[in-house]
This record gives C-alpha cells, structure tokens and sequence, in this order.
C-alpha cells in the first residue's frame, strides 16, 4: 500500500452476459485479479464505468458495497477463506446471516447446498478436518448460499492438485449449467478450456477475447 | 443489543475460541480480583489500626509540672513546680464555657491500703467528681466520690475492682466497710471497673481535699486533667484543644515564673493531638491502597487493551471474509465489541463475586492485631468493574474500527 500508484489496468472493455462461464487468463501482473476486485467491488477502479444487471455501481461507500457483495456476488478463492472455527455447515450459512435470514432457515438453505456439493454428511466438521477439494466445496456452497447473480472465483484451483481441481470445475460446470454466470480467474489452460470463453489479458489489455467448446472436466477425471 | 442472532454469533465464536476468551477473562477477572482484595486488606488495615487506637483516642487534656531546666528572672534552673488549688480554680473560671470535665488530682504513688489482715500497695489519689468521666470508670456497686464529700472532706473511699478482690476475700461485700490508709480509716463507698483494666483498677481514689489534709498536701495539685466540650467535627475539636493548652501553658509558665521556651517544667498531653497523629496514619493507608489500586487497575486496562489488539489483528483475515461475504463495517465494529464488552463483563463480575466471598468467609480467619474484618466498598467494587468493561471496549474499538475500515482484499492477503 504504498503511495506510489501503477495502472494495471489500462481499458478494459468488456461484458458478459447471463448465464456465461467465463475464465480470465493472463500470466501474472497481467491485471486479472485487479479486474476480478473491481467486479466484486473489492477494489474500486479509478476510471470507467461498472454496470451490474442494469445496476450502475459507482460512488460505492463500504456500506452499500458490502450489501451489493452480499446480494449479487459470491467469491470463491484460491485458499477458500473458510472461517476456521465455524463448522462447514455454519461457513456456508454466513452470507445469509448478513443478509438477516433467521437462524432455522438459514442452517435448512445452507444444508441443502451442501447436499448440493456433496457434502451433507461433513456439515458439522471444522475446515481443517476436510481436504482441500472439501474446503473448496464448502467456499463454492458458502458463494451459492446467498443467491448470488454472479459467481467469481479467484484461482479457485490454485491450491489443488489436477484430480480435485476437475472435481471441482465439474462441480462449478454444473453450476453453470443451471444458468448461473460465472467468472473465473486462472493461468491453467486446462481449467480455461473447461470454460464457455476464454479472456486474455497482458499488461493491463485485452489482447484476445474467443469462444471456446467447452471441455466437460467429468471426461478428464 | 437485543439481536438474538447477533448474541447467537457471538455465543459460537466465544465457544469455538475458549483460548482467547478465556485469556480476556483472566485477566479482567485477576484485575478485579487484587483490587478488591487489596481493597479490603486496606480497610482490615485501617479498622484493625483504629481499635487498637480506641482507648486512648479520647478528647483528654492531662497535665503534670516537672523540674524547670531554665533559668527565668534571675530565678535558678531546677526549682520544682508545684501546681496549686487556685491554678485550677482559675483555669475552670476562666474557660468555663469550653469546659465539659474537670479535676484535679493529689496522688500518692504507693498507699499501703489495707483491710483487717490484707493489705496492698495501690495508687492513691484525691480527686473530683468528675475524675470517673475523664477515665471512664463504670461503677460496679456503691457510688462515686460526689460534690457533698468533696465539701465535707469525707474520708470516703471508691476502690477498683483488682483492690476489692485483694482486700475483701471470700466475696465480702465492701461497701460500708472500713479500709486503712496509712492507717487512718477510710469508708468505703463504691467499686470501680476500668476499660483499660487491671492495672488501672489497682486504684484507690478519695476527696480531693480529704486527700490534700490527710496526706499533707495541704493545697497542692499534681495533675489537672480536662476533656473540652464536643465540638461539630474533628477539625474544630483539634483546634479548640490546641488553643485552650496552649492558653493553659502559658498562664501556668507566667504564673511560676518559668521560661516561655522551658519544655520540661509543664506539660500537656493533648489526646486529641495524638489522635490527629492517628488519622493521619490513616489517611496515609488509604493513600497508599488506593493508590497501588489504580495502578492495578492501570495494568488491568493495559493487559485488555493489549489482548483486544491481538484479537483484532488475529481476526483481520476473518474480518475480510465476512466483509467479502457482505458484512457491513458497522456489523464488524459491534461484532468485536459485542464480544469484548461481553467477555470483561461476564469475567469482572466473576472476579468480583470470587473476591467478595473470599473476603466474606476467609476474611475473618485473618483477624490479626493490625487487621480486623477487610470489607470492601461495594460501589468502588462496582464501579471499578464498569471501568474496565469501558476500558475493554475502547480498547477494542479502534482496532475493530481499523480493521472494517481495511479493504477486504486487503484483509484476504494477510496471512
């Protein structure tokens, strides 16, 4: 956090409709994650403009940032961000506790998402009793829980090894198939061909934006 | 406040992280602990202090003349002072409206007093009525010496308990009996107890002027003894005792011709002086306890402030995922507070009612001389309680504020 100040991004320009799978590629210092901030109104960007479901999101103060993040986004990230001391089941109910769900229909939504992961019998087990491609499905139920319009995952992959990160494309495949946008983050290409269209950033640019034929992960695995 | 789910939140993360909770507690809880405990010692102190000093702490003035050590208007050093009557008459003309009691005594150290075939070697002294207030005798049988035998000069005599009991054996009733003094018969009249006990119920006292006759002292006083009237505080009582001896040691110097600076020809004890002396010690004592008390609580608040800051920083990470998650930086603020006002309160009142029972029960175990039933004020308790519930709220306000002012990301990537 310095005061020197770097743009990473240099113009962006581009959309993504409803119901993409989209992957942002680019090797590091390539801008991806910034981008990835500012749609998930970590990071604020200092120019252009950022419009959400027909929702221009500008002039965001902490408060109304943070019920936009609980309202349309769901984060997934590369070391899962698991609270350490809730079991799986309370992790995947937290964004509901913010968005003030009573507490009885909170743990009946976040079982059922976690049925939905595969992961109902482990729901009352802390983080570190599962394994990584657990955890990751824990994060990916906890993103899903709040009803989300947009899913974005930053590396959610980076920390697995090949077996459970198709697992878990599979998983987030799925998802997608239901009709859920998602974005993902990641320097992998086979993680980017499982996508529906692969972005490609260098230094702050898009330098190549295609449609790609999805590769099913299930078939890998 | 009354959130239910926020108390549910704040009830599963104090469960899921006894460590921490119970680090907070302790050291809120031990805070409260020594300070009440010091506390009470401090009050034990000063109470067990106070009765030691209880019998003497009276507003008595007592006065004795001695040998001058200075040479005054040509007259040598040495002379003897003998007071007389009419020092004594002036003394009372003169400050009739400040005076509550008052006597002089003629004293004879050692009367052989006794009583067929017993006899003891006792004090003997011819005094006033008003002698059995000023050393608070309590009459057992009979009566004291009143104005009639003074004016009379009865040979009537009140004798103290330890005398009965060695002169009249066999539980003789020794009123009305005849007792020898140097072998002249004496009435006696009534038993006197003395707080202050055996010692002082070896005494045998008379009429003054029987006294004076009889032992031949003709009209010489040895002591004068006086207690002031009651005045509305300590502070006015102090000052009106002071004057009046110093008005007395003066007429007393003029009136014998002796140096103004001679230490030794007069003296005044002034029990009120040494009850200043007294309240001063203690004054010094409560000082003292709670002085070491605010430091104690100094270092509770700095051991709260120390731990909340480690909580906060601890939960950075935390933080940015529920802040990820949707948490707005206000929830995050109350959440750390929630919990921190929660945890000091629940444990200062623990230490609280621990050091109140241990000062309940185990208290009066450790009646010493100078420690008597430690108690503690309860709302310096209370209050000094609320102080480090607000001290650990501070302390973990602006942390807490701190860190839902950081970025999420920000807070993701700490490690």
């Amino acid at each position: 956090m310095g005061s020197n100040s770097l743009h990473v991004l240099k113009g962006i320009n581009f959309s993504v409709q409803e119901g993409e799978l989209v992957s942002i590629m680019g090797s590091s210092g390539s801008g991806k994650s910034t981008l990835l901030n500012i749609l998930g109104m970590l990071d604020e960007a200092d120019s252009g403009s950022y419009t959400l479901d027909g929702l221009p999101i500008k002039n965001l103060n902490e408060k109304i940032a943070a019920r936009y993040r609980n309202k349309f986004l769901g984060f997934i990230f590369q070391s899962f961000n698991l609270i350490s001391y809730k079991s799986a089941l309370d992790n995947v109910a937290l964004p509901l506790y913010y968005q003030g769900v009573k507490r009885s229909e909170r743990i009946d939504i976040a079982m059922a998402y976690l049925e939905k992961v595969g992961l109902a019998k482990w729901s009352g087990h802390l983080p570190n009793e599962l394994s990584g491609g657990q955890k990751q499905r824990v994060a990916i139920a906890r993103a899903l829980a709040s009803n989300p319009k947009v899913l974005l995952a930053d590396e959610p992959t980076g920390a697995l090894d090949t077996k459970t990160s198709y697992e878990v494309m599979d998983l987030i495949q799925g998802i997608n198939d239901e009709g859920r946008t998602i974005l993902v983050v990641t320097h992998e290409h086979d993680i980017a061909q499982m996508t529906k269209r692969i972005v490609n950033l260098k230094d702050g640019l898009i330098i190549d934006d295609t449609r790609v034929d999805q590769i099913r992960a299930l078939s890998n695995v | 406040m009354f959130d239910i789910e926020r108390w549910q939140e704040i009830f599963e993360t104090i469960s899921k992280n006894k460590l921490r909770t119970f680090l907070t507690g302790i050291s809120v809880a031990s805070g409260i602990f020594i300070l009440v405990v010091l506390l009470g010692i401090g009050q034990g102190m000063q109470n067990g202090i106070s009765s030691e000093f209880k019998g003497d702490a009276e507003n008595i003035l007592y006065i004795w003349t001695g040998v001058t050590t200075k040479e005054h208007k040509g007259l040598n050093p040495g002379r003897n002072i003998i007071m007389r009557n009419e020092d004594f008459n002036y003394t009372v003309a003169a400050h009739e409206d400040e005076l509550e009691y008052k006597s002089s005594i003629y004293r004879i150290w050692n009367g052989i007093v006794n009583f067929g075939n017993e006899s003891g070697s006792y004090r003997v002294e011819g005094v006033m009525p008003d002698y059995q207030f000023l050393e608070n005798e309590a009459m057992l049988q009979g009566r004291y010496i009143n104005e009639q035998d003074l004016k009379n000069f009865e040979k009537y005599v009140v004798i103290g308990r330890k005398v009965r009991d060695d002169l009249f054996k066999d539980g003789k009733d020794p009123i009305g009996e005849y007792v020898q003094i140097s072998g002249i018969n004496f009435k006696v009249i009534g038993v006197f107890s003395d707080p202050a006990g055996e010692r002082e119920e070896s005494r045998v006292f008379l009429p003054l002027g029987t006294a004076q006759r009889v032992f031949g002292g003709y009209d010489e006083i040895r002591n004068l003894s006086f207690t002031l009237k009651e005045e509305k505080n300590f502070e006015a009582a102090l000052a009106s005792s002071e004057r009046f001896s110093a008005e007395l040691e003066a007429y007393l110097k003029e009136k014998h011709t002796i140096a103004p600076d001679d230490n030794s020809a007069v003296s005044i004890n002034n029990s009120l002086e040494n009850a200043k002396r007294f309240y001063d010690l203690m004054d010094m004592i409560r000082f003292f306890f709670w002085g070491v008390g605010i430091c104690t609580i100094i270092a509770g608040i700095v051991g709260v402030s120390n731990i909340m800051l480690i909580i906060v920083k601890e939960r950075t990470k935390e933080i940015g995922v529920r802040k990820a998650l949707g948490a707005q930086p206000l929830s995050i603020i109350g959440m750390v507070l929630h919990e921190s006002i929660f945890v000091t309160t629940i444990a200062g009142f623990a230490g609280l009612i621990f050091s109140l029972a241990l000062l309940e029960f185990v208290g009066p175990l450790i009646e010493t001389q100078y420690i008597s039933n430690p108690s503690v004020n309860f709302n310096v308790a209370i209050s000094t309680v609320f102080i480090l519930i607000v001290a650990g709220a501070l302390a973990g306000f602006f942390p807490a504020r701190r860190a839902a002012k950081i970025k999420p990301i920000v807070a993701l990537r700490d490690e």
